[in-house]
């Protein structure tokens, strides 16, 4: 199995703020996590956390474990809902966008 | 008597011969003249017949009835000036002659001026005639007449819908004029829902406009609701939000909603077909995609975060377009039509036909400043334990009427931001004063650069908020002299006065209390208001 697997992930709907303001990251992720599983978007997540984000307002992009309500993960194009969620494992050239809903009109 | 001449009775002959030879000739060329009448006789007799089977008798009446009209008028008409006016066609470049009526006898299924004002409209097979009769029937209703109500509201009016509610209970305020298209300075301070409908009835008078003077509450909203086919939601606020999708669910309404802010924008049709709770067949509501509201502070609104005018433009001018896609096909009608109880047919009898299944749910992104702008994604169905639309509800036309739903509540609110004592926190007069007295001091202004940049005080430095606690971090602000924080609204300098106090400053800090709204209260009042 290869090391990593890489990745596209961009943030939008202000997300970016958390992240350097920079929408589009390349990712390149190791292929499993500690426990040896197959990465999953629930690790993209954590890994997102901990070597990513610049900003100290986790909160505004975690909660509870997993993404804060409001923000909808779309994996490839699709809600993650339609994907298995947090368990979809990711494939190289996988596209994963984190979008805030916005309330603004 | 042989007393005849031989002469004479050759040249009778002779003469009788030549007599009979024209005669002839005449004869000949009479029966030519009769062949031609007879062919021409016959080629009209069979014209005639043609028409008289080929065009129906109405038609002909309708001619007579249009030519003795043109007679009359032009016996009985008005001056000969107008008519001669509406002969060369002038209203085609300017706008519709008011007084511009069909004879008694119009018999179109639209009215003259429906033929030309929804003309280009019209020939689209997107509308036709159909799609036309079904917006003039169709009432739909806005909420939110702001940045995404008014050019919705616009599109709708301009396409001919029959009639259109606008709920909002904001008044106009020079701040929304560069997005809020149908509002304008000479309205400033007028209710917004009065300032639009004028604007409104100058484009299109011919619809009939409902105004709602105040916000939405859950206690009315599925009295007003019921009286309409569908519903844009272009509110501002998850509150809102989450309301107008459960009386959608509950009334039985499509619902368009989008949202925008900064340089983003969002569009998708929920509830759509609308079938009734616990029908898996219907489409996603609100709660199927957001069974969570987002925590409070992480809602930003434009006031807070801006918007481009445009950007919100595109994404009411779009929700209008969903809306008329929709109406103009007729789902909502079939989905009306399909309100007999289905679950009781068991007559064996082919069930009514459904109405075409709605294509899979989509969620439209608009991100101005990336490439591409639009972006489509997948979404999901209904979800099946969501409490609005399924089977297990909890929201029901009793809890919403009742006002036993506290939205606001569901959502959370921001309070106001109190981390500091008041040993902390200096007011905006004392500051001044006390500024005047200690040059020594630092003032850091942590609004965003963009901010700073429009108004700031001399000798302040800017630090953004979002880099605070990396500059605190990299030891370039002074921790040892005294240190005043400010921003706009006074949140942010306290949670930054908190980073130098845990970095450990060893001087003062404070934070400017109320921020440079306070400032501009109580010292400053030429301070821009933005």
């Amino acid at each position: 199995m290869a090391d990593n697997i890489d990745i596209k992930v961009e943030f939008t709907g202000g997300l970016e703020m958390l992240f350097s303001d920079k929408r589009n990251h390349k990712i390149s992720l190791p292929a499993v996590d500690s426990d040896g599983q197959p990465a999953n978007v629930a690790f993209l997540i954590k890994y997102l956390c901990e070597n990513v984000m610049k900003s100290q307002k986790k909160d505004l992009f975690v909660l509870d474990g997993s993404v804060r309500p409001g923000i909808l993960v779309l994996i490839n194009d699709a809600d993650w809902e339609l994907e298995g969620e947090d368990q979809y494992e990711l494939q190289a050239g996988d596209n994963v966008v984190f979008v805030s809903t916005l309330h603004g009109g | 008597m042989s007393g005849y001449s031989t002469n004479s009775i050759d040249s009778t002959v002779a003469r009788l011969r030549q007599r009979v030879q024209e005669t002839e000739a005449a004869l000949a060329s009479l029966k030519r003249d009769l062949a031609n009448a007879e062919t021409q006789a016959r080629e009209a007799h069979d014209l005639s017949q043609a028409y008289q089977g080929g065009m129906p008798l109405g038609w002909q009446e309708d001619v007579f009835a249009a030519l003795s009209h043109t007679l009359s008028n032009e016996s009985t008409g008005p001056e000969p000036y107008q008519s001669q006016t509406a002969d060369h066609g002038v209203e085609e470049a300017g706008e519709e002659d008011e007084e511009e009526e069909e004879p008694g006898d119009w018999k179109w299924p639209l009215r003259a001026e429906e033929y030309r004002r929804y003309g280009r409209q019209l020939i689209m097979p997107e509308v036709g005639l159909q799609g036309q009769l079904r917006l003039r029937n169709a009432k739909v209703l806005v909420v939110g007449a702001g940045g995404l109500g008014c050019p919705a509201a616009a599109y709708l009016a301009g396409a001919g819908v029959g009639t259109l509610g606008l709920v909002d209970g904001d008044t106009v305020e020079i701040s929304n004029l560069h997005r809020q298209v149908a509002h304008s300075s000479q309205r400033v301070g007028m209710k917004k829902v009065d300032s639009a409908v004028e604007y409104l009835r100058g484009l299109n008078p011919n619809v009939n406009y409902r105004c709602y003077r105040e916000h939405l509450v859950p206690q009315q909203a599925l009295e007003v609701f019921s009286a309409y086919d569908l519903v844009l939601d272009c509110t501002d606020h998850p509150t809102s939000r989450y309301l107008i999708s459960d009386a959608c669910v509950l009334a039985g309404k499509p619902l368009v909603s989008a949202s925008a802010l900064r340089t983003e924008g969002q569009l998708i049709v929920l509830n759509n077909p609308p079938r009734r709770p616990g029908d898996t067949d219907g489409g996603p509501c609100y709660r199927c995609v957001f069974p969570k509201p987002p925590p409070a502070e992480s809602v930003v609104s434009c006031g807070e975060g801006g918007i481009l005018g445009p950007v919100v433009g595109a994404m009411g001018v779009l929700q209008a377009l969903e809306a008329i896609k929709l109406i103009a096909r007729g789902d909502h009608l079939s989905t009306v039509s399909d309100d007999t109880p289905m679950a009781d047919s068991t007559d064996g009898e082919v069930p009514s036909p459904k109405a075409p299944t709605a294509s899979p749910p989509t969620m439209l992104l608009f991100s101005a400043y990336s490439s591409p702008q639009f972006r489509s994604i997948r979404m999901r169905s209904r979800r099946p334990n969501c409490a609005a639309c399924s089977a297990q509800a909890t929201i029901t036309p009793e809890s919403l009427t009742s006002g036993s739903l506290d939205y606001v509540a569901f959502c959370g609110v921001t309070n106001p931001v109190t981390l500091l004592g008041q040993e902390e926190r200096i007011t905006p007069s004392d500051f001044a004063n006390l500024a005047l007295a200690s040059p020594d001091a630092v003032l850091i202004d942590v609004r965003d650069t963009t901010q700073f940049e429009l108004c700031n005080l001399p000798g302040s430095i800017n630090i953004p908020w979002s880099k605070f606690p990396d500059v605190v971090k990299q030891e370039a602000v002074p921790l040892g002299k005294d240190v005043f924080v400010v921003c706009k609204l006074g949140n942010d300098s306290q949670m930054a006065v908190k980073v130098l106090q845990e970095a450990g400053s060893t001087g003062r800090v404070r934070d400017i209390k109320g921020g440079f709204r306070a400032w501009k209260a109580e010292v400053d009042p030429s301070w821009p208001e933005y």
